[in-house]
């Protein structure tokens, strides 16, 4: 095969068995490889009722077709699994170096089953795979693991691995790669820590193969040159990352601010990525093939705060910063080096704590919950410390650990997590921009900002400009985006290629490095079909229409300030239409000819 | 006027397209393992640095190549690898104080930057123009520029 390896790793980790199969063409062709044959092979193997953290549930890595090659960015891979936040399938995915590490030992799949018995990692050395005890390395953190690994396996491996967080099983931990870079959503960690594995170390010295290389250097030039020409592909995110968004969220009045209680917010500046670059920013960089460069190498020199790392992103310096209703962003990157270093999820921690500062605000906790600590709005160190506790399992941070679904449900008031299907909303408010609203509502890992950016047409004007109070075409702007999202997501893209390329250069790079001829329109098909089969194994898993929902907050409580003043997310209008047009049922539940229609009838 | 391939590893961000590019141009697949090019990275502080063979003026690899596969080119100054001479015994590995000479376990060759032959695809894939391939002279110039244009600022003040 070209452009996949055409090989698939199976580790038991019940048993110890450690297995090698072929990739099926026929599969690979349909569901490209990363969130598409990750999820295929995961709704084929796994019960959709089984516990996340049970050793029934399955961790799956996946690289796609495009990983290793120097197509735009697209050295990505994904972890597909039960979600221990949502009870969802998850499939977050993961850039740095990591994934085509494992493309160049020979795989193109690695699937953990069952629990180990006792802590270990598993070494992969081209076709040497082993599985090694990782007692000594239990209770240790990102970095302090990386090192250790390296020491006893060789200095360039590759590793992913989790920190004290994903070994508490705290529901959001999440895998780190490569130190910095985050399988983000959903709870993947939880579930490595639940199967006792604490990393996958990976070096990988074989190739990645090209049906046509002439083609694919024509297709490949041609993409990069549109990314690199882009504002925001090309300019805006290498200068100022994906904290560029900042300002621009704020001053549409579409930054959700103190648990989405307002949505702009005084102190945004502050924590923008203009801030960012003139202050704590020591370099961007890229991850493997990447040509934009937005990762963020910083150092905070500020005694209180002090640290070194990569970071924030965008969606954390709101998280820790406006949602908290701070606008300190020395205490914002600690918290986000805190939540790196021990492998946590940033937007589920940081609006956890926002969330809990609401239930503060109004009594309904106090200081005696929260071991003494002031959680008051705008309150850079409790936030900073009560991350802290969370990474590390003590006090106030093992109810933090639920995420804010369970905190606030606890103690009676779901209303104020601002989840959907228990997964935290990122920083883009619905009420302010209806499609994204839309997207939150119906992503299938729980509400992500990642499955359907429809940020990019409704507030950048790319690829063209789309009025983003209307609701008007929006259900259909929403799927467009959700499918061509999940079909590059397969291919082992980066989103943010989308910064100037869309399904027509996929479908040419596609074509041209596997051999197997795909079109604009096929291409879009495969991310329908990945999307749609998502979508069935979270109906079988027991997820309804009214997981379909955002918080009755977005819904019912108008923004109080600034342009969006006034608007409340126009969800339960927008839905039906999504439902008919995506060709599902009044329930939500695909027909019969939807699923004629992909090839994914019983 | 003779040219060089110049790095600029402020410049690099460590996406390893050069690696991709290098392999893809000489063994027509891609495996970083297989490149004339590599970029180090320091992890911790997301620091890369690209490196490759320099085409030393006095180039030990020649000196020790016994069977006259490493020669240099009198025209164009270049370090030339004849694989057809090369009797794989890696004393050019070991004579590199660069560890630029590379020794590949899978081709059972060595591997050494020939300049692509004069359009290195390194340089045109690197998106940051931390590789350049440059005319000699000018190499420098656009680093003596902003050296002097630091004093020039403390000066002008």
């Amino acid at each position: 095969m070209y452009g996949w390896i055409g090989k698939v790793l199976r580790v038991n980790l019940s048993t110890g068995k450690i297995s090698t199969e072929a990739l099926d063409p026929g599969l690979a062709k349909d569901y490209l490889g990363a969130r598409g044959l990750g999820t295929k092979i995961m709704t084929d193997e796994v019960d959709p009722k089984v516990d996340p953290l049970s050793p029934e549930n399955k961790l799956i890595f996946a690289p796609g077709p495009l990983t290793g090659s120097y197509a735009p960015s697209a050295g990505r891979y994904t972890v597909v699994t039960k979600g221990a936040l949502t009870g969802a399938i998850a499939s977050a995915n993961s850039g740095g170096v990591w994934g085509p590490e494992l493309k160049f030992a020979g795989y193109d799949i690695l699937i953990f089953e069952g629990a180990a018995p006792k802590p270990v990692y598993l070494w992969i050395k081209d076709q040497t795979v082993e599985l090694r005890d990782a007692s000594h390395l239990w209770g240790k953190n990102v970095p302090e693991t990386s090192d250790a690994i390296r020491a006893e396996t060789d200095d360039d491996a590759k590793i992913a691995c989790i920190g004290q967080a994903g070994e508490n099983k705290v529901l959001f931990a999440c895998i780190m790669n490569d130190l910095h870079r985050a399988a983000g959503r959903s709870g993947t960690g939880a579930v490595m820590g639940s199967k006792n594995l604490k990393a996958v170390a990976v070096v990988g010295t074989g190739a990645v193969t090209c049906a046509d290389p002439k083609s694919f250097e024509l297709a490949v030039m041609k993409a990069r040159d549109k990314i690199q020409k882009h504002p925001v592909g090309g300019t805006g995110l290498r200068l100022y990352g994906t904290d560029v968004l900042t300002n621009i969220l704020n001053q549409i009045g579409a930054y959700p601010t103190k648990n989405f209680q307002d949505g702009q917010f005084a102190g945004a500046d502050k924590l923008g990525g203009e801030t960012l670059a003139a202050t704590l920013l020591q370099r961007p960089k890229g991850c493997f093939s990447c040509i934009i460069s937005c990762g963020r190498v910083t150092k905070v020199t500020n005694k209180q705060y002090a640290g070194e790392g990569e970071g924030p992103e965008y969606e954390t310096s709101w998280g820790f910063g406006g949602d908290c209703f701070i606008d300190n962003l020395d205490a914002v990157t600690k918290a986000n080096y805190l939540c790196n270093e021990h492998g946590l999820d940033t937007i589920t921690m940081a609006a956890t704590v926002a969330c809990a500062m609401e239930l503060y605000e109004k009594g309904l906790i106090t200081r005696e919950d929260t071991g003494g600590i002031a959680l008051e709005w705008g309150n850079a160190e409790a936030m900073v410390e009560v991350t802290r506790l969370t990474c590390v399992g003590e006090g106030f941070g093992k109810k933090l650990a639920l995420g804010s679904y369970r905190l606030a449900d606890s103690y009676g008031h779901p209303e104020l997590s601002m989840t959907v299907k228990k997964q935290e909303i990122p920083a883009y408010d619905a009420r302010g921009i209806q499609g994204i609203g839309l997207n939150y509502a119906t992503a299938n890992c729980g509400a992500a900002h990642v499955r359907g950016y429809t940020i990019s047409p409704e507030v950048l004007g790319t690829p063209m400009k789309v009025d983003k109070d209307t609701i008007d075409g929006k259900p259909a702007l929403v799927i467009l985006f959700q499918n061509l999202t999940a079909a590059l997501d397969a291919t082992g893209a980066c989103l943010f290629t989308t910064f100037g390329i869309g399904a027509d250069e996929f479908a040419e790079m596609l074509s041209a490095i596997t051999g197997v001829a795909y079109t604009a329109e096929g291409f879009l098909r495969c991310g329908d079909r990945i999307f749609n089969l998502e979508r069935q194994w979270n109906l079988a898993a027991g997820l309804t229409t009214k997981d379909d929902s955002l918080p009755p907050r977005l819904l019912h409580e108008p923004i109080k300030t600034g342009p969006s003043k006034g608007m409340v997310s126009r969800l339960p209008e927008m839905l039906p239409v999504y439902y008919e047009l995506r060709g599902w049922d009044e329930n939500g539940v695909p027909t019969s000819v939807k699923l004629g229609e992909l090839g994914l009838a019983a | 006027m003779a040219k060089m391939l110049m790095i600029n590893a402020d410049k690099c961000t460590g996406c390893h397209n050069c690696e991709l590019a290098c392999s893809m141009a000489h063994e027509g697949v891609f495996r970083p393992d297989a490149t004339r090019v590599h970029v180090y990275t320091w992890e911790r502080e997301g620091f890369s640095v690209p490196m490759m063979c320099q085409h030393c003026r006095d180039a030990p690899c020649i000196t020790v190549c016994t069977p006259h596969a490493l020669t240099r080119d009198p025209d164009s100054g270049w370090v030339d690898l004849d694989e057809a001479k090369c009797i794989g015994c890696k004393m050019c590995v070991q004579a590199c104080p660069f560890g630029n000479a590379i020794w590949d376990e899978l081709t059972h060759k060595v591997l050494k930057c020939d300049y692509c032959g004069g359009d290195p695809a390194c340089a045109k894939f690197c998106p940051n123009h931390a590789i350049e391939w440059v005319d000699d002279l000018v190499a420098t110039r656009t680093r003596k520029r902003a050296f002097s244009q630091k004093f020039k600022d403390a000066f002008s003040e």
